[in-house]
């Protein structure tokens, strides 16, 4: 057998020549070649006399390392699988060639002995490999779809065989030595047929986990001491600096550092349009970029970048039990043993009952019941149809963690939005600079103290609270830094800062005492807030946090600041309400604020002032009324809430895919991508059932008729060759049907 | 109706008594455990040998997938509850690491699941 290792710790050719002659020198070892820039060996050897160890101990004798590589000679698969294929369509071709000269043959009255040896070379060639099958199943004591066939086949061919070189003996038991060898030999080259179908059909089903592989980059352009090489991918280490050019693929996860670019990330997050990054922001390995030039540096390199991370979960998920198919596999475990007997009591029944010539209705219509059986369209029903729909989902930027949330998925009848973060950007940003002045003139007239104030301009307002919420850590001060930063304001130097939590900041700014917080603050300074109130009502009924900035003991002006509502979110609210899917909020924030964010995207339900540790209980609240609840959240903070919920949904950072407590994660920030993934689920388990309606229906339908039982009112029988051409459209349907899921639209 | 002819009452005999017999074999059969303590190979021929093997919980066992079979059906092992599925090349080793932590009987498979096998968390 073949293996590869992979080895570590070889710098030059006299490492590779080393390590292949270590390698070379364990017993039982037939071939070595080691490559230095892949790092591997792949070693053919006996498998009666070497394993890994004695491998690995002859490797580390030298002073490298071996490790089993993952994933070993993937390529090597494919040739193997490409190998069967082709030996496949041979078997095939001869079959059906051989079957249609003995059918005509049998038409025009040929020779039976010629029959008899094309037959042979089917029965035993061809369908070899049923026998191989059966054998060691046999000895297991299990059977399978392939033991059916063997009887089946064996048995026509097996009479046919004596019916033509004892004829006599067949005549004497009082039966007709008519030979059947079509039906073996055609049962065999279109079951082979079928099988063969199935096999390129199969091939498509996991062709998103291929994709997403492709996506690896092979080499990253490193920069070091000024120079710029090039170097596999596996080398690649965390700090180290790369620059990417236009129309590159990102190599690993990293932080830009210098330049910026338009990033192409569609094949990650299923977003179509490019975004755009600068110095400090997150680029994703697999990613293109597409028009400027940057540096950056990696931060995670190998099996911990976002791409690997989504390669293993989707291959998780692809592997994983959907609930459906345990049932499945109850009826599977029972349905072969139960075959063979129906097919014994049709031989009976027919042999007893029957009419004239009783032995060969009984044989045709038991060999129909082994061949029309099909055990395989039950059990490629549910498995096919998940692994086309989580890489489906994959290529969506939708991310299934195992095949039991995809079907819970589709039941989800309330959704619940954790607000920040979720529902808006989770970024609070400046949304009113307001001067008193412009917001209440006559303050100025009836206080002269107001009036040197009113001729402050807006900017003057937005350039004191900076400068003082620079020294201030509050996620609200970012925002009005930003702010001014964004219209380029020049702060001011603050003296005698003081920062009080709960109230807010202050400081000396040119000799002025300016304090900048909330209402508490002012009426701790005794400034007096005026009608100002009513404005700062208005804002804070809109959902808005407002400031109040104070000079010299005057209240000079508002800045409101707010999280912003993203830009699809009403869209996704509407449309599932429309679905018939209720819609919840659930936030730390205030009646007020909460209900502001909630009527501007149309939710109805708000459960405000929730704190993160209270979320969980809400989930649980809202299921006892019977709901099967979706929780909507970030995934950090609010996991509790997520894993208590029917189905967790995370809505990625696109940089944390692994998130242990959702049962889905979604890479895009878009709220609509909630929509896909439960439209996802319902087109994936429409597509169960319809494969399973199919497997089972066809088999509870045609095994009857197999039998014979339509016989007595119709005279119908099931030819075995049209059983197996049924049989072998069944498993081809059930898989072109879960192909099918490639196509919709979500 | 006539007596039923000797032949007759033969195959319905045999019958019945193939049809108990298919119960029995298939049906019935003792599960053989084979205890593992850290490294196992399974033959994957005609099915899975050994069949069903125990391990220890909280422990990594690597289990060795070595497939002789050239059925098609066999040239994929899946471990649903460790959501594991591999590809087992022809004659080739593929070698597979659980560290089960909870208790109880899971099953592995082939990827039409009509080959089983069982692993037995102790």
């Amino acid at each position: 057998m073949k293996q590869t290792y992979l080895i570590k710790g070889m710098h030059c050719a006299s490492c590779v020549r080393g390590v292949e002659e270590a390698i070379k020198k364990v017993p039982g070892v037939s071939d070595v070649s080691v490559s230095l820039p892949a790092e591997t060996a792949m070693v053919e050897f006996d498998l009666e006399k070497v394993d890994d160890e004695k491998v690995f101990s002859a490797v580390s004798g030298i002073g490298y390392q071996a490790a089993l590589k993952d994933n070993a000679g993937s390529d090597d698969l494919e040739k193997e699988k490409n190998k069967d294929l082709t030996r496949l369509k041979k078997k095939v071709v001869v079959s059906l060639f051989f079957g249609a000269l003995i059918f005509w043959g049998s038409l025009v009255g040929q020779n039976f002995f010629l029959q008899l040896i094309l037959a042979t070379i089917v029965q035993f060639w061809a369908g070899l490999g049923f026998y191989k099958a059966t054998l060691p199943a046999l000895r297991h004591r299990t059977a399978n779809m392939d033991t059916l066939i063997t009887i089946g086949t064996s048995a026509a061919y097996g009479f046919s065989a004596v019916a033509t070189l004892f004829p006599g003996l067949i005549a004497q038991a009082g039966i007709e030595p008519m030979p059947y060898f079509d039906v073996s030999v055609l049962v065999i080259g279109l079951i082979l047929l079928g099988r063969y179908f199935e096999a390129k059909a199969r091939a498509g089903t996991s062709e998103a986990i291929k994709k997403l592989i492709g996506l690896q980059a092979k080499t990253a352009r490193i920069v070091k001491d000024g120079k710029e090489i090039d170097v596999p991918i596996e080398e690649v280490v965390v700090e180290n600096v790369i620059r990417v050019r236009p129309g590159e693929k990102i190599p690993v996860d990293g932080e830009i550092l210098e330049g910026g670019s338009s990033i192409d990330e569609s094949m990650i997050s299923g977003e179509s349009i490019p975004v755009d990054k600068q110095k400090g922001d997150k680029v994703i390995g697999g990613t293109i970029n597409k028009t400027g030039t940057f540096t950056y540096k990696a931060t995670k390199v190998g099996s911990d970048t976002v791409l690997a991370q989504i390669i293993k979960l989707v291959g998780e998920a692809q592997a994983s039990k959907a609930p459906i198919q345990r049932i499945v596999d109850l009826i599977s475990s029972y349905f072969v043993p139960v075959v063979i007997i129906l097919a014994i009591i049709t031989f009976v029944v027919w042999y007893v009952f029957g009419p004239y010539p009783a032995f060969l209705l009984a044989l045709l219509n038991t060999v129909a019941v082994l061949i029309i059986a099909c055990p395989c369209a039950m059990g490629l029903a549910t498995p096919t149809a998940i692994v086309v729909g989580v890489g489906k989902g994959a290529e969506k930027g939708i991310l299934i963690k195992d095949a039991e949330s995809l079907e819970i998925a589709h039941k989800i009848n309330t959704v619940i939005f954790d607000k920040t973060g979720t529902l808006t950007n989770g970024k609070p940003v400046v949304t009113d600079v307001i001067l008193v002045s412009e917001a209440y003139p006559e303050s100025g007239k009836k206080d002269p103290g107001q009036a040197r104030m009113t001729e402050a301009r807006r900017d003057d307002i937005l350039g004191l609270a900076a400068s003082l919420e620079k020294g201030s850590e509050h996620s609200l001060a970012e925002a009005i830094i930003q702010k001014a930063e964004s219209e380029k304001i020049t702060l001011s130097k603050v003296e005698k800062f003081k920062a009080t939590p709960g109230y807010g900041v202050e400081g000396e700014i040119c000799k002025d005492k300016v304090f900048l917080g909330n209402r508490k603050l002012m009426e701790k300074e005794k400034i007096e807030i005026y009608d100002l109130r009513f404005k700062i009502e208005e804002l804070e009924s809109q959902g808005k946090t407002v400031m109040m900035l104070s000079v010299d003991g005057k209240l000079a002006g508002l800045i409101a600041v707010a999280d912003t509502v993203k830009e699809n979110t009403k869209e996704a609210v509407e449309k599932l309400q429309k679905m018939g899917i209720e819609v919840i909020m659930i936030t730390g924030d205030n009646e007020k604020t909460a209900n502001a964010i909630a009527r501007q995207v149309g939710i109805k339900r708000v459960l405000a002032e929730v704190l993160p540790d209270q979320k969980e209980a809400e989930v649980k609240k809202i299921q006892a009324e019977g709901k099967v609840v979706a929780m909507v959240g970030d995934g950090i903070n609010d996991a509790p809430a997520l894993a208590s919920a029917n189905i967790g949904i995370a809505m990625g950072s696109g940089t944390d895919v692994a998130i242990e407590s959702a049962g889905i994660t979604l890479v895009s920030k878009d709220l609509r991508s909630v929509i896909s993934a439960i439209e996802l689920s319902k087109k994936t388990m429409r597509t169960i059932r319809m494969n399973l309606f199919w497997a089972f229906g066809y088999n509870v339908a045609l095994i009857p008729v197999a039998m014979g039982v339509l016989y007595p009112f119709f005279g119908v029988l099931l030819n075995p060759i049209f059983a197996s051409g049924a049989m072998a459209l069944s498993s081809i349907s059930v898989v072109s049907n879960s192909l099918l899921l490639k196509r919709v639209k979500i | 109706m006539g007596i039923i002819s000797e032949d007759k009452i033969i195959v319905a005999i045999v019958g019945s008594l193939g049809i108990i017999f298919t119960w029995w074999f298939f049906l019935f059969k003792k599960e053989k455990e084979t205890a593992v303590e850290k490294e196992v190979d399974i033959i994957v021929s005609g099915g899975y040998s050994p069949e069903v093997i125990s391990i220890q919980k909280g422990k990594t066992t690597k289990i060795n997938f070595i497939r002789k079979d050239s059925t098609d059906c066999l040239s994929e092992v899946v471990l649903p509850d460790f959501k594991i599925r591999k590809e087992l090349p022809l004659n080739g080793k593929v070698t597979v690491e659980i560290n089960p932590q909870k208790s109880g009987e899971f099953g592995f498979a082939c990827r039409m699941n009509m080959y089983h096998g069982k692993i037995i968390v102790k």
